[in-house]
């Protein structure tokens, strides 16, 4: 993936070389060679609409190049693959704070195998961050109030820098971490050694602690609907909207219940605004993201990330399906 | 015309017509406010530049060991804050605009003397007061203030300084009004728009971003403002409020802004060409619609910022996409000024050097942006040095080479004396070497990961090399433009005396008395002639053109 | 182009320059044009700054509808009704000063005047009236505030009093902004005023008057917009 940006990198420079040579050839060898000299006037030429054609179509069309390679890239790098691991990401001033699905829970650190595609849930708990890696030629801003999404792919097992590239205070240049690629068998090991269990597994203690069950009951009596099979799939609201349930539906719906209302259901819920935290927050997903035993990634949740949750106040507004 | 010879008895002009404080602080004479202008944004320069050399001595290290954190959060955000909003864009239309627009067009002042008093006594309150929060403790929130960090977070003085960029802007804002009215209104008899010159349309494209663009930042900093101070929930997520939001409002100014600092710089640029090329600009429809042209894309470009704050895909494709046409009108320009070389008789006098410096500076700041609109390419970028290099190519290779040209240039013109050429040659210099010497590390550095606003890189000891070079470089940037400080200053009082037109230029402002008399012109000026009309000057004066100070 | 120079009492080789006429300006018309032009871009970049809110107001209110609809509903619409035609007659009275002013009417001009100024005064009196009442029922943002409402057309669904403080702080600044327009257009028109009483507004030289009178109406076309935008959301609900 980092090699489709050198690549672009590459001809840019090569493309921007060329021009800035050719400006730069241009104006010294004029410079020197109309040098003024006495008895010999310079020659008024007032233009010449071909030229200025000429020279506003070429570098015109080779923008558009630019512009449609560039757009490939980016939206590959917007478009994380079905079946990634996930990782939910809390940034913190001035921390970066990660959990992998598995439930493994790490500081400022991620470890990841080699050779498979990671996915980052992430959110802010305090102002606007950003998770750079700049080996992974990966960068995404992390936002208060919702999700955004990123993914890599690492082919070399090392250990890559990892930046905060949105000031946000005191200690932004100390937000700094590590992702540490591993062989896959060394972090089978890794894995292995101190998890707390799944994180959907802590998603459903909450789940039960907070009373969630009760109405979200696993049959169609309860008050609230039924979540098994919901997420990753349109979901038809009260209003007649119809909207994909992902991440930031789900984390909507925990903290603003009453502004995306199934049909068929009253806006009875109570908000869990300031009674949940991020991390429980990240698991309760990870939990109703578990009982649609698709997986992490159901079939239309690989395309809810770039159609990029629109603004919404604590969450978004989910993502309209055509 | 051109003598080299003192007169012996100065003549009344602008400069001695009144003498005393009041005389210069009530004044309505548009070129006394321009010098009003320079004194006080010349003061913020260095304000701005001082905040820049600590910047560069603390990143000489690793570890962040010059200053504290929160001390170097503030430096940069006021190097930024005044450099932006105090120097560069009030900088040449406030300074070289406001003397030279009405005379270039043959007018006795602008459409609203009072009002351009105004606006710098505007511009005089909104430093007062930034110089005061500066003083009592300076605000931190990068000069974007990005929400929610400004109106939650920081615990700096971010009404203050809000307050004072929001009064700055009504003086950018009466100043853009005061160019298009007397563009419009107050050209002499057959000064038709194809006769003007290339800095009148440069101005005018400026002054349509300044009276635009400039009430939308107002706006936002009322409602920033707002939000500290009452706890409201307008771009605080907790409170039902989007960042997102603060961020389109912010830019949408913001990026026009950049064209206000470029666009005057390139209205010099064409003026000094033309002059010490000895022929018209090549192509002078084509460049004064490229000012035009963007100044009206620039203003959909704004979220070209904001790739990976969290937009949607197709809104980036789009943004990207429309940043590449408002590419093409500067590219446009770039050709054109150096056809205009083509066959010329081209003189080496420092306003050129400045110009080709420009031309070599703005090629390469500009060039960069292309990699900036890549979509694929600015998500590794953005928020690095690459994109802090870019801008500093703009706006100090581009924009400020184009102020210096044009103050060499015109300096003859507004003080009666001649600056020393020699000296004047060996600073350009010395700021392109500088120059390029600060901000081409900081490309590499960008592409490397280094990200902007850190005060501490020990975790990438790996940049150390490249941030000494650069402050190297800064250094040498500094004494490039303590130079001209001392020159111009010293020619005030010691300069040789200068005829009324030492470059033989083409322009109604050359045809007054150095220094111009208050009202400019005896009589009105009829105009009969096209603009850079170097044929016939030169076959009028065919002896040596430049004079050397 | 100088036929509209006066010569004002027998000087003796050149004409004399209408005193109103300023010194950089070569014909009145010049300065006419000018002042005019002047005032279209002024009122220009206050349609900038104001539009500014107004995108951040429809971007919430798409996203809000029920919780705005419910907070407009808190907003007296007959009061704000009332304040629309106030200015509405204001305007009408403004367009009979600029034509007072034209056509030498010195009666006229002083009575349109007074008229506007007593329009633009009722209308921040009934404002006033309005922020009073929001001040009593706590909407106003910030620590004392509390909204208590359900959604309009939907009994069993309460409005979310968070993003209703949006709206009520949209709603401040809006109209508070609008207010202080105001209130300078009112002091604008004292000055008006004062110099139609010294007979400084004549046919020949009205330029105050017709650029003071576009100020005017653009304040008034702000509140046309302001007022179905803020108030009229729902209400049939």
């Amino acid at each position: 993936m980092a090699g489709n940006v050198d690549a672009l990198y590459i001809f840019l420079l090569i493309v921007t070389g060329m021009m800035t040579l050719l400006v730069f050839t241009a104006v010294i060898y004029f410079a020197a060679r109309y040098r003024h000299r006495r008895g010999v006037p310079a020659e008024q030429i007032d233009g010449s609409t071909h030229l200025e054609i000429t020279w506003t179509v070429i570098p015109f069309f080779v923008f558009m190049v630019i512009f449609l390679w560039g757009a490939v890239v980016y939206f590959k790098g917007r478009t994380p693959p079905r079946d990634s691991t996930e990782v939910y990401v809390v940034a913190k001033q001035w921390m970066w704070k990660l959990e992998h699905a598995e439930g493994q829970r790490e500081i400022n650190e991620l470890h990841v195998p080699m050779g498979r595609d990671v996915k980052l849930i992430m959110t802010s708990q305090d102002v606007i961050h950003s998770f750079f890696v700049p080996a992974f030629r990966m960068k995404q801003d992390v936002l208060p109030g919702r999700y955004t999404i990123a993914w890599f792919h690492a082919t070399k097992p090392g250990t890559y820098h990892l930046f905060c590239a949105e000031y946000c205070g005191t200690q932004h240049s100390g937000m700094v971490g590590d992702i540490v690629v591993m062989e896959p068998a060394q972090y089978e090991a890794w894995m292995s050694g101190g998890s707390t269990g799944p994180l959907s597994a802590s998603g459903e203690k909450i789940f039960a602690e907070l009373g969630c069950a009760t109405c979200h009951r696993s049959d169609t009596q309860g008050r609230g609907p039924n979540l098994v099979g919901v997420f990753g799939k349109p979901v038809q609201l009260e209003d007649g909207r119809i909207i994909n349930a992902d991440e930031n539906y789900v984390r909507e719906s925990i903290l603003d219940p009453g502004a995306k209302v199934v049909k068929g259901f009253k806006p009875v819920m109570p908000t869990f605004q300031g009674l949940v935290s991020e991390e429980q927050l990240n698991a309760l997903i990870a939990y109703v993201k578990s009982l649609s035993n698709a997986g992490p990634a159901g079939p239309k949740t690989a395309t809810a990330p770039e159609r990029a949750p629109a603004p919404g106040n604590t969450g978004t507004k989910g993502t309209q399906v055509e | 015309m051109s003598t080299a010879i003192a007169q012996p008895v100065e003549r009344e002009n602008y400069l001695n017509t009144q003498y005393g404080v009041g005389s210069w602080l009530l004044t309505t004479d548009h070129k006394r406010i321009a010098l009003l202008y320079l004194a006080s944004i010349t003061f913020f320069f260095f304000i701005g530049g001082f905040f820049a050399l600590l910047i560069r001595l603390e990143l000489l290290t690793p570890a962040g060991d010059l200053v504290q954190a929160d001390t170097y959060n503030k430096l940069f955000t006021m190097h930024g804050q005044v450099m932006v909003f105090f120097f560069l864009i009030p900088s040449i239309p406030a300074v070289l605009g406001n003397f030279l627009v009405p005379m270039m067009i043959g007018a006795k002042d602008l459409a609203f003397p009072r009002i351009n008093l105004l606006s710098w006594y505007l511009y005089i309150i909104a430093g007062i007061l930034m110089l005061h929060c500066i003083l009592t403790g300076g605000v931190d929130t990068g000069w974007t203030f990005y929400t929610p960090f400004s109106t939650e977070y920081s615990n700096t003085k971010v009404i203050e300084a809000g307050l004072a960029i929001f009064i700055s802007g009504f003086s950018s804002i009466l100043t853009g009004l005061n160019f298009i009215v007397t563009i419009h209104r107050m050209r002499a008899p057959g000064m038709t728009w194809t006769r003007l010159p290339l800095f009148i349309w440069a101005h005018y494209a400026t002054s349509i971003i300044q009276i635009l663009g400039t009430p939308v930042i107002a706006i936002t900093l009322v409602l920033v403002v707002a939000e500290r101070a009452l706890h409201l929930g307008i771009f605080d997520p907790k409170l039902g409020g989007d960042p997102l939001l603060f961020q389109h409002l912010f830019w949408f100014y913001s990026h026009p802004a950049v064209y206000i600092m470029i666009l005057p710089s390139m209205g010099v640029v064409s003026e000094v060409i033309a002059c010490f090329s000895r022929k018209r600009i090549f192509g002078y429809s084509f460049v004064a619609l490229s000012s035009i042209a963007i100044a009206v894309f620039g203003f959909l470009v704004w979220a070209h910022h904001m790739f990976v704050a969290g937009i949607s895909v197709y809104a980036a494709l789009i943004f990207s996409l429309l940043s590449y046409s408002v590419a093409v009108p500067s590219a446009v320009k770039v050709f054109n000024w150096t056809a205009t070389l083509y066959k010329g008789s081209i003189h080496y006098e420092a306003p050129m050097l400045y110009a080709f410096g420009f031309l070599g500076l703005f090629t390469i700041g500009g060039l960069t942006g292309l990699f900036l609109a890549a979509l694929g390419i600015d998500v590794h970028v953005t928020d690095t040095y690459f994109v802090v290099a870019h801008f500093h190519y703009i706006m100090v290779g581009g924009a400020l080479m184009g102020y210096l040209g044009g103050m060499h240039f015109w300096w003859p013109k507004i003080t009666g004396k001649l600056y020393p050429e020699g000296w004047a040659r060996l600073a350009a210099l010395i700021v392109f070497v500088g120059f390029n010497l600060t901000f081409f590390p900081q490309f590499i550095l960008g592409y490397l990961g280094m990200p902007r606003r850190y005060f501490d890189y020990s975790h990438m000891p790996e940049f150390q090399v490249l941030n000494v070079l650069s402050t190297a470089g800064a250094t040498i940037l500094g004494i490039g433009y303590l130079l001209p400080m001392i020159y111009f200053l010293w020619s005030m009082r010691y300069g040789k005396p200068a005829p009324d037109n030492p470059w033989n230029a083409a322009g109604l402002e050359w045809q007054t008395q150095s220094p111009p008399k208050t009202f400019n012109f005896d009589e009105e000026p009829v105009v009969t002639w096209e603009a850079y009309n170097y044929d016939e000057i030169d076959k009028a004066h065919p002896e040596e053109v430049h004079v050397v100070g | 182009m100088s036929d509209s120079q006066i010569t004002v009492a027998t000087s003796v080789h050149e004409e004399v320059r209408n005193p109103a006429l300023l010194h950089h300006f070569a014909t009145e018309q010049q300065q006419r044009d000018a002042s005019s032009l002047g005032m279209w871009i002024f009122l220009g970049t206050e349609v900038m700054f104001f539009g500014g809110l107004f995108c951040a107001y429809l971007i919430y209110r798409l996203w809000y509808f029920g919780d705005f609809a419910a907070a407009a509903q808190t907003l007296n619409s007959w009061l704000g009704m009332t304040n629309t035609i106030v200015l509405i007659c204001s305007s009408l009275t403004v367009v009979f000063a600029v034509y007072a002013a034209q056509h030498g009417k010195r009666t006229m001009l002083l009575a349109s005047l007074a008229l506007t100024l007593l329009f633009g005064l009722a209308f921040l009196g009934i404002k006033g009236m309005e922020y009073r009442e929001k001040f009593e029922n706590h909407h106003v943002p910030g620590a004392s505030f509390s909204f208590v409402k359900t959604v309009p057309g939907h009994p069993d669904e309460m409005a979310n009093p968070r993003h209703a403080e949006i709206y009520f702080a949209l709603y401040f600044i809006m109209t508070g902004l609008h207010a202080l327009h105001m209130i300078v257009g009112i002091g604008i028109f004292i000055w008006l005023l004062t110099m139609a009483w010294k007979g400084r507004l004549t046919p020949e030289y009205n330029t105050p008057m017709e650029i003071g009178g576009l100020y005017w109406h653009f304040v008034d076309i702000i509140w046309i917009y302001l007022f179905p935008l803020l108030y009229l959301i729902d209400l049939h609900k």
